[in-house]
């Protein structure tokens, strides 16, 4: 059995599947089912400072948009953080710590941008003696507008002061939340280090309309007629999140900064692929908003399942072994040649390749081959481009097949050469021209 | 259960069932799908490119693009994108055996063996526009053309409509009291309910410029040469009215039926329970017409209800589907039997000798094998002949009206599709394919006449 056990900046857990902060971990009732169910963790839902908490929107506060059956693909929200007292939260907190001393809690903060405001709350937190903090610096909405998260995860000199701060006045470990709400999010994430965090979590929700009601022409979810941007998350989300962990991870500055991987995380599969890239774990949200806590169990199998497979002992094995893989373009090899194959047993002849590529692409597959529908690849034509694989309804029936070295490419008429040679050397680059001359 | 009528009761009997039991057995066959239904069900569409369902529909209706329109909230869209092609779409959905046509050739069959919902996403679009009375088509100004169309079946309706898009005015003269042919008059009752066969008959004939009138019989009433002198073109497509006979010892004692005539009185029935029927039938045949009467026998009551056919399953003509629906009823199919004789005690059917057949080099032969099938109600299901008189000298192919690629009869100005002329495979979605085609046909004729001569440059 493969140790899914995990060492996050010291902190703790049987599985590195945790709950990020947000409606699913704002109180105890839910954080002990959650625990119940299996969950390795939980980032509590994030604290405001002291005084009267925060008002959320009395409508609805979430959007949106669906695949096919009404799957639910993509979330957004326009709540706000939690709207609890602040010390009915810290008791909570210290109560489940207690109940459940095996399992990570972290403590999502947000206070206005002081010196004083974070001096003030986080000798409350350290006393509840949860693990450690994350400074949600993530959030899009509502509280930006009052020059809280996203506000300050937009600009890296207060993200370095805020953690400067913190460190300075917690012994606690600090995560640095990251909005994906920015051009690089690389400059964040230095930031947060220059500020000395232990770590970075990523990725916050996009700024983000779901959808738009057309019977009143106001944004969805809509509150009395109109409409806000919100946070967008779940399975949509994902890539976003992928590019931005590898960012990260392969960055020199930021190099073995640990990462917790957030971003519609559904499935093990998908936080292998975070692990792959670099995240030391994983937060999940929306998943479990759509399904309950459950899934978890789904995760932690499907997860070990896989490393028994692959003979992966522990979560070190495979965290971060797809970041030397992460490469700039100019890197790839151009004399990598592949062509894509159509298995004609597999082929259900509906048309979708063909149709692919001759209105969008190269004219590379065939319609009719002497009269009759058939769909197949003229290697000719085919560049490669992976389109017709990925607009294909049948798994596996049409495959991108390396050319061995040595063999003919029918459409430039070249011999596939077994060199790497990428674009920095490339004849038909400026800038490699002139370092020849 | 106690029954309130003649429940095993021998003879033919009618009030076999309860109410409850006569209202359950006559409703809707597949009720129209619901809107998550639809969602689901169009979501496993491909959208496939020159799509195969599309091609083996005989009315070339845009089948990826109707599903798509329903999958996007637009299912009046859809059911234009249908209604483009086949007027009659609603019945079509109703009754095609999409098992043969568009879902025999989805090729989800191929990776699930499961074809998309075809049938049904058709009658779910079609439904929707139909019940919100909306007309997607509007005549243009009459062209002070009129075009007589024969019988307002499947194929008349669809020249009639696609005529009177053309600005023709169209008088459909029909035998029947009903307008509505075959549909109305010939399909199995679960499968049309609700009197669906006359409000489409309304949906389509709404455009205006459409006048039917009923009790009008060709050879009766009027003669083709009539027709000729008096419009512009004629369109025949008066079906098939003769029913073919056994010609074996015994056919008209009482009890031996035509299964027209039983699909027909049981559609037209009000009460179903005031519609008799035998308590052991035989029904002779191994198509639609021989599905359809076996298993609303069963459905009025029938004790025992076996279909006779002299060929092998594989030879029938109803489709796997409409086979497993009859067994699924209750119904016996026994193949290779052939009527010899129909028995009878007191000048009523009393059984059926039936003869053992086998296909020896390519041939259909008896076997001298016989057997005795205990029966009080024999249907005949073997087939419907042309029959028609009025028509002159028009041409005849293979016991029906010749026509050409373009459905013109031997006669000027006279067109004729539907399951009177020998091409179609007899089905309704073939008939409204020719009807329109005719249609088309005909406005391509009537059209040149009606330009203004061109000067000589």
């Amino acid at each position: 059995m493969a140790d899914i056990r995990n060492n996050f900046v010291g902190i703790k857990s049987p599985n590195p599947f945790w709950l990020a902060s947000a409606p699913p971990t704002d109180k105890a009732y839910n954080v002990e089912r959650a625990f119940k169910a299996g969950w390795g963790g939980v980032v509590w839902k994030t604290l405001g400072e002291e005084g009267p908490p925060v008002v959320n929107v009395n409508g609805p506060r979430y959007g949106a948009i669906w695949g096919a059956d009404r799957r639910l693909l993509g979330l957004n929200n326009i709540e706000l953080i939690t709207d609890r007292d602040l010390y009915t939260n810290l008791r909570e907190m210290k109560q489940v710590k207690k109940n459940w001393p095996d399992r990570a809690i972290i403590a999502s903060i947000m206070v206005p941008c002081t010196e004083e405001a974070w001096k003030a709350i986080l000798p409350l937190v350290e006393e509840t003696e949860v693990d450690g903090i994350e400074l949600n610096f993530g959030c899009p909405h509502g509280m930006s507008e009052r020059g809280m998260g996203a506000a300050v995860g937009q600009v890296p000199e207060y993200i370095e002061m805020v953690v400067r701060w913190c460190k300075q006045y917690t012994r606690m470990p600090v995560i640095t939340k990251l909005t994906p709400n920015v051009t690089d999010i690389r400059k964040p994430a230095r930031a947060a280090k220059a500020g000395g965090t232990d770590a970075v979590s990523l990725i916050n929700t996009i700024n983000s309309i779901v959808s738009v009601d057309l019977d009143n022409f106001a944004p969805n979810p809509t509150v009395g007629g109109k409409g806000s941007h919100g946070g967008y998350c779940g399975p949509a989300v994902k890539p976003i999140a992928l590019n931005m962990v590898a960012e990260i991870a392969r960055d020199p500055e930021t190099y073995g900064l640990p990462i917790s991987g957030i971003g519609g995380i559904t499935t093990w599969r998908d936080a292998a692929e975070f692990l792959a890239l670099g995240a030391g774990n994983v937060q999940v949200c929306t998943a479990a908003m759509t399904y309950g806590f459950k899934i978890v169990q789904e995760m932690i199998t499907g997860l070990s399942d896989w490393m028994d497979a692959k003979g992966h002992q522990s979560l070190d094995d495979i965290i971060g072994r797809a970041v030397p893989n992460v490469t700039d373009w100019q890197y790839l090899n151009l004399n990598y040649i592949a062509k894509a194959h159509i298995d004609q047993d597999a082929c259900i002849k509906c048309g979708r390749c063909h149709i692919a590529c001759e209105d969008t692409s190269h004219q590379a597959i065939t319609q009719f081959v002497d009269g009759v529908r058939h769909f197949e690849v003229m290697e000719e034509e085919c560049v490669g481009c992976n389109l017709c694989v990925n607009v294909c309804p049948v798994e596996n029936c049409i495959t991108m097949e390396a050319l061995p070295a040595g063999e003919l490419d029918k459409r430039t008429g070249k011999v596939v050469d077994p060199v790497y040679a990428n674009w920095t050397t490339h004849p038909n680059n400026p800038m490699a021209r002139q370092a020849a001359e | 259960m106690e029954r309130l009528g003649s429940g095993s009761a021998p003879g033919i009997e009618a009030g076999r069932l309860t109410p409850a039991e006569y209202e359950t057995n006559f409703a809707d066959l597949h009720p129209r799908l619901d809107r998550h239904e639809a969602l689901v069900a169009a979501d496993r569409c491909y959208f496939c490119y020159d799509a195969p369902c599309m091609t083996a529909c005989p009315t070339t209706i845009d089948i990826p693009m109707f599903i798509r329109q329903i999958s996007t909230g637009n299912p009046l869209g859809s059911a234009k994108t249908i209604f483009d092609q086949n007027i009659l779409g609603g019945m079509c959905a109703r009754v095609c055996p999409t098992e043969t046509l568009c879902e025999e050739a989805c090729v989800r069959n191929t990776a699930e063996d499961r074809p998309v919902e075809i049938g049904r996403l058709q009658r779910y679009a079609t439904d929707i526009a139909m019940e919100a009375g909306r007309q997607f088509y509007t005549r243009p100004a009459p062209t002070g053309k009129t075009v007589a169309v024969v019988g307002a079946g499947p194929a008349g309706l669809a020249a009639a409509h696609r005529l009177a898009m053309h600005g023709h005015s169209v008088v459909i003269l029909d035998a029947r009291e009903k307008a509505g042919g075959l549909n109305e008059y010939g399909i199995a009752t679960y499968k049309a309910v609700d009197e669906f066969a006359s409000r489409e008959v309304e949906y389509v004939t709404a455009i205006g410029g459409i006048e039917i009138r009923n009790g009008q019989a060709l050879g009766r009433d009027f003669s083709l040469s009539d027709l000729t002198a008096q419009y512009d073109a004629v369109f025949l497509a008066m079906g098939l009215a003769g029913v073919n006979g056994l010609g074996i010892e015994g056919e008209d004692l009482a009890g031996v039926d035509d299964a027209v005539d039983f699909i027909a009185a049981l559609r037209q029935a009000k009460d179903k329970a005031t519609v008799p029927i035998g308590r052991r039938i035989v029904v002779l045949g191994g198509g639609m017409t021989a599905i359809d009467a076996a298993i609303q026998a069963k459905l009025l009551g029938a004790e025992e209800v076996t279909i006779c056919y002299r060929r092998g399953k594989e030879h029938m003509n109803a489709s796997g589907y409409e086979q497993d629906l009859a067994t699924a009823n209750g119904v016996i199919i026994r193949h290779w039997l052939a009527p010899k004789r129909i028995l009878g005690k007191d000048g009523s059917v009393a059984g059926i000798e039936v003869e053992y057949t086998a296909m020896r080099d390519g041939k259909l032969v008896p076997t001298d094998e016989t057997g005795v099938i205990a029966a009080d109600q024999i249907m005949k299901a073997i087939g419907q002949s042309f029959l028609a008189s009025g028509l002159g000298a028009l041409a005849m192919e293979r016991g029906r009206i010749a026509v050409d690629a373009e459905s013109r009869t031997s006669v000027e100005r006279v067109w004729a599709g539907g399951d009177c002329v020998g091409v179609g495979e007899d089905l309704t979605v073939s008939a409204v394919a020719q009807g329109r085609d005719a249609a088309e046909s005909i406005n391509r004729v009537l059209a040149a006449g009606i330009q203004p001569a061109t000067a000589v440059a």
